[in-house]
Order: structure tokens, then sequence, then C-alpha cells
């Protein structure tokens, strides 16, 4: 009965000081707007990148040479040659790793490629026809390579849309034309489109050609950079990452695990670790937002404090018609907090529209394959936050309401 | 036994070096239904006295026995309780809500009390018509003359009921034509519903309504004076 009473008197009182409380909540609207915006969009910027990753298939596993990094620093530590060609003979034998259904080694690394006197720093990657359908990616000018043309280390190339503008003119058609890197000539036999800049893996800058190309002739080495193993199904990854580790230590004459010179990745890891550090950033980022609300509640404060001293007489008055201090206080309390939770609705409202408005340019023009996401919880953390800052900032004001003698508040002029 | 008793009751406002002595050794005794009105020039004590009657202020000495039970014992929350169903105010400068229609304002002490909310609007409607003031019941006190809105606060005054009518200067800030009317309100409250009013006041006029008239001169009762031609009555004897 009383807080229905009071928050009538708060909404009264908000209204004939229209413009003043507007002005007040701004700063909690600024706050949950961003808090909304940063948690929606980094949301989104997770499932696209999450999505990028299950794309390439959530049966794949990746052998990396090297031991385990400890650290960005010691990422060197897996440019080594400890993956050969027997390593992946052996694995390909149904009595080692039974569940495996298809292999791809990789070789990469940068190199030069020039076409008269045109020339472009890219990355050469040297894969097999797995390569297509595990990242999705087809040539919208010409086709794969064949089977005959890996095992015959043919020199051919399928190159990214970048490496394209690059080297050719406008226009003009680079099928079939001749390219040379490293000293060898790479007749083209495909061209991949455009995946735009912002796409979490991006072949327009790259040159994809047999692995055995690539080995032989541009790189001169006889290990891989990576294998990538499909299991037949996503049940029996954790059985085939074993059957992987025995045959490779057995290769290897490697009886200590600890001194494994390679790792297994699966999908799952990878996108554990990605989710980990997208949350990180986006709790770090909300946090950066949240100082607003900091300001705004100070703000919230300043104004409560005005209020209170204009409202002294009618402080007295109540008290002499019998309010308690409590009365006093949750009168004053519950204006603040109506006040900080309007700015916090307004905020909530505000910033899912600014996140589903970038999410379509994001979408639309950009083209990324980003979908908006409306994080309900974050619609719940916006109010019980800008709740909370009413509360926080509003007691100091309404305490000193409610210790107002009523006798010298009556008197105040 | 009586409604309000004071022994020895003393107020000194604690200024740090220079204390100011507000009240010093009142005695009086108010029965219920009584009217006592108190003169005095200002600096008297004579608000003091009201608001410390009026539980609005703490004494610093000396006794004060509200229906037997001495004040200072009593809790802030039962203080706001008794002020609340025992005590109406009138005060000289109105102190009603901008903004804030007549019969909502008239409905504020409810909101502190135990009524259940759907009898305020009928309360509020008997309050508004004891003063006359039905028509106005829409109205912001911004709309309303000087006299309209002091009957709007003893409308207010008498929502819940109260034994007592503390009136400060109730016609301080009116012509004489409206603090007539309204010392006529607050009169028949007295005579009619037997309602113990405590009044403050300058004009001699308003003290004929009185049964006594106490001036008080530096925080002391000067004297009490019993009032020969109360109004309708004749001679008052007790």
């Amino acid at each position: 009965m009383f807080v229905k009473y009071s928050l009538k008197t708060a909404s009264k009182g908000l209204q004939t000081n229209r413009s003043r409380s507007l002005l007040t909540i701004l700063g909690i609207v600024i706050g949950i707007t961003a808090i909304m915006l940063v948690i929606s969009l980094g949301r989104g910027a997770q499932d696209l990148i999450l999505n990028q990753i299950q794309s390439i298939g959530s049966k794949t596993i990746v052998v990396v040479p090297g031991r385990h990094p400890t650290g960005i620093s010691d990422s060197l530590s897996t440019f080594t040659d400890s993956i050969k060609n027997k390593d992946v003979e052996d694995l390909k034998k149904k009595s080692n790793v039974p569940h495996l259904t298809r292999i791809m080694p990789i070789v990469f690394g940068p190199v030069v490629a020039t076409k008269g006197n045109k020339i472009n720093q890219t990355t050469v990657f040297g894969v097999n026809n797995f390569f297509a359908e595990i990242y999705n990616i087809y040539p919208e000018d010409g086709r794969l390579f064949m089977d005959e043309e890996v095992v015959s280390k043919s020199a051919v190339v399928i190159i990214g849309s970048k490496v394209k503008d690059e080297l050719f003119e406008p226009g003009e058609v680079a099928l079939g034309q001749k390219i040379r890197v490293k000293n060898q000539t790479l007749r083209i036999v495909g061209v991949l489109p455009n995946k735009g800049q912002f796409s979490f893996i991006s072949f327009d800058n790259s040159l994809i050609m047999p692995y055995t190309t690539a080995q032989q002739y541009i790189f001169g080495i006889k290990y891989f950079n990576r294998l990538v193993i499909e299991t037949d199904t996503e049940a029996n990854i954790a059985a085939t990452v074993a059957d992987i580790e025995t045959t490779l230590r057995n290769n290897h004459n490697i009886t200590d695990p600890d001194k494994d010179d390679f790792f297994v990745e699966t999908q799952a890891q990878a996108m554990e670790m990605v989710s980990t550090i997208t949350n990180a950033l986006t709790l770090f980022l909300a946090a950066v937002a949240a100082i607003s609300l900091v300001v705004g509640g100070v703000g919230i404060m300043n104004i409560m404090l005005v209020s209170v001293t204009e409202r002294t007489r009618e402080i007295g008055l109540r008290k002499a018609v019998g309010a308690t201090n409590r009365s006093i206080l949750t009168q004053f309390l519950l204006e603040s907090v109506m006040l900080t939770s309007i700015g916090g609705v307004v905020g909530i409202v505000l910033g899912t529209g600014l996140s589903f408005v970038i999410s379509l340019i994001l979408s639309k023009f950009v083209g990324l394959d980003w979908a908006f996401s409306f994080p309900i919880m974050a619609v719940f953390l916006g109010l019980g936050v800008s709740g909370a800052v009413g509360l926080v900032f509003g007691i100091y004001p309404a305490r000193q309401a409610a210790r107002k003698s009523p006798m010298e508040a009556l008197r105040y002029e | 036994m009586a409604l309000i008793e004071i022994k020895k009751l003393g107020k000194i406002y604690d200024g740090g070096e220079n204390e100011t002595r507000a009240l010093s050794g009142v005695d009086l005794m108010i029965e219920r239904g009584d009217f006592v009105a108190v003169m005095g020039p200002s600096g008297s004590g004579k608000s003091t006295l009201l608001h410390i009657l009026g539980f609005l202020d703490d004494y610093t000495s000396g006794q004060y026995l509200f229906d037997g039970q001495e004040v200072s014992k009593y809790s802030p929350e039962e203080v706001a309780r008794l002020r609340n169903q025992k005590f109406g105010f009138v005060f000289q400068a109105f102190n009603l809500l901008p903004r804030t229609s007549v019969l909502e304002n008239i409905k504020m002490p409810l909101v502190y009390s135990d009524v259940p909310e759907k009898e305020w609007n009928n309360l509020a409607r008997q309050a508004i018509e004891a003063v006359s003031l039905t028509h106005r019941a829409f109205h912001e006190p911004s709309q309303l003359s000087g006299g309209e809105k002091q009957r709007v606060a003893i409308a207010r005054a008498l929502v819940n009921n109260p034994e007592v009518i503390f009136a400060d200067e109730p016609t301080g800030n009116l012509d004489s034509k409206s603090g007539k009317a309204v010392m006529d309100i607050i009169w028949q409250l007295n005579t009619q519903q037997k309602k113990t009013v405590i009044l403050i006041t300058h004009e001699t006029y308003t003290t004929e309504h009185a049964r006594r008239v106490i001036h008080l001169l530096d925080g002391e009762i000067e004297s009490v004076q019993l009032v020969a031609n109360r109004r309708g009555e004749g001679n008052f004897e007790k």
C-alpha cells in the first residue's frame, strides 16, 4: 500500500521535473546501452567465430608437430619436422586408426608470387581436395585439383581473390594463365571467391596447391605443418585421438607422453578456447562500460540531494502527519530506483536496437555471416544493475531526508 | 487524568557557545476537550511549546506526560504513530503539496495510518465536507485562495479523526474575513466534535474562541487568563 503510494508520488515528481529527470537518467541510459551493446555484439562475434570453427566440422582432429606451446612466444616450437609422410601412411591404416575416414596433410608458408612485373606477398597452402569441403570454399572460376595431380606433384594452383586482384588487370581472365613462385611456374586452374577481410578463416590472399607440389617445388621439405583428420562419427573422436597418439609415438619411438614431438587438437578444444577468449573480452568491455554507470549514479545522487533539499518542507509535513523515518527513506529510495530503472529500460531498448542495426549492417553491407543476438540474460542484468545503482546512490540522499527533524524541516524557507 | 500534563518543562537550543533558552520551567495541564490559546511576542517560546506538545521537537528538561505516559520514553516509531493517530496540525504557511489535488492532499495522513486504502476516499470526502470545500476537491492548491488553502489544511488535520488539533497561527497569512471563517471551523471542532485545540495566535480576536489564554514571555508563563465571554457560552467555569 505504502509502496504503491510512493511509486505514484515518485512518478508525479518525475513528471513535474521532466527535463531534469531526463537529463539525470541520461548517464544510466548511456551506461546500460553500452553494456547491452557490448554483450549483444560480443555474443554475435562469438557465434560467428564458433560457427566458422564448427563449419570446419566437429568430426575433425588436427595434428600439430612439436610440443604443445607454453604461450604465444613459444609458438615457434610447432615449426619442426616431426610429422612426415610415413606418419600419414601409418595413420591411414585401418589397423592403426580404425575410425579415420579422411586425412589431409597441410604445408604452408609465406612466398612471393609474380606475374610479369607484378609482385604479391602471399601464403602458400599445400593441401589435397579435402580442403574445399573442410573450409567450405570452392573456386568460383575453374576447378579443384584432381587426385592424380596431387600424386604427380602437378604445378597447378588455385588463387585467392586478392591474389588475382594484385597480379591481374581488372577484368583480365586469370584462369589458365601462369604465375611464378620461387622460380616455379604454376598454372592457375581455379579462382576462389572473395570472402571479405572480416572472415575468421580467409583464403583471399592465398595460393592453394597440392601439398606434394608445395613440399617439393616451393618449400623443399619432407615434413608437414599440420594433419587434418576426419573421423566417422563425433562419438569416436576421443578414441581416434588416442589411436593417433599411439601410432605417432610408435613411429617416433616415444615412450614418455611428456616427450611428445606433436600434439592433437580437437574442434571442441578450439571452440572452448575461443569461447573463453571472447567471454573474457566481453566481460572486460562490459566492465569498462560499467564505469559510465558509476558516473550516472553520482548524477542521480546529486539530483536526489537537490530534490531532498527542495522538498524539506514536504518532508517535515509528512513527518508531522505520521511518517516514520523509514517511510521517508523508502519514499526517496523508491524515487531514485525508479529513476534509474527507467534509465535501465530505455538503455536496454536502445542497446538492443543499436545492436540490431549494427548486426544488420554487418550482415548486409560488410558481408559477414553475422546473426543478431538478443541476450535475455543481459536484459535481466541491465535491469538489475540499473536498479542497484538507484539503491546504492539513492541511499545517501534518502537517509539525509529521513534524518531531518520535523520541526526544523517545517521551518525551512 | 489530564490529556496533557507538563511539569517544569525546559528547552535549550544548543548552538555551541551561545545556547538559547527557549522554555524554562513551564507547568501546564490540558484536559480533553479544552481549547487553549497561547499568545506572546515572537521569541517568547510559543512555537517551541507547540512543537514539543505535538511531538515535533524534544525537550531538554522537565516532564511531559501525554495520556499519563512519559513522552521521552516513546520510541521514534511510536511517536510517529501517535502523531498520525492523535494529532492534527494546521500551520500558518498551509504546507500543502503543490501540483497535488485537494483530495490527495487531504488523504496524506491516511497513507501513514492503518486505515485500508479503500476507505481513504470516503474519509477524505467527509473531511472536505466538514470544511465546505467539496466543490474544490479536484483543484490544485495554486487555484485556491488563502482561506481555502487553510481550510484544506484543516481538513487534512481532521481526516484521521485526531484527539488534538495543533494550530500554529492559522490565521496569520489570512485577511480578517477568511481568518474568521477558519476560526469558526476550529471553534466548531472544539464545541461540536469535542476536539482538544491548542492554538498559537497573534490576533486577539481569535482568542475569544478559547477557554483559556496563556501568555508566554521569555520562555515562561506570564499569566493564564480564563476567557470571560467565550463565544456561545458566556462565562466559562469549571
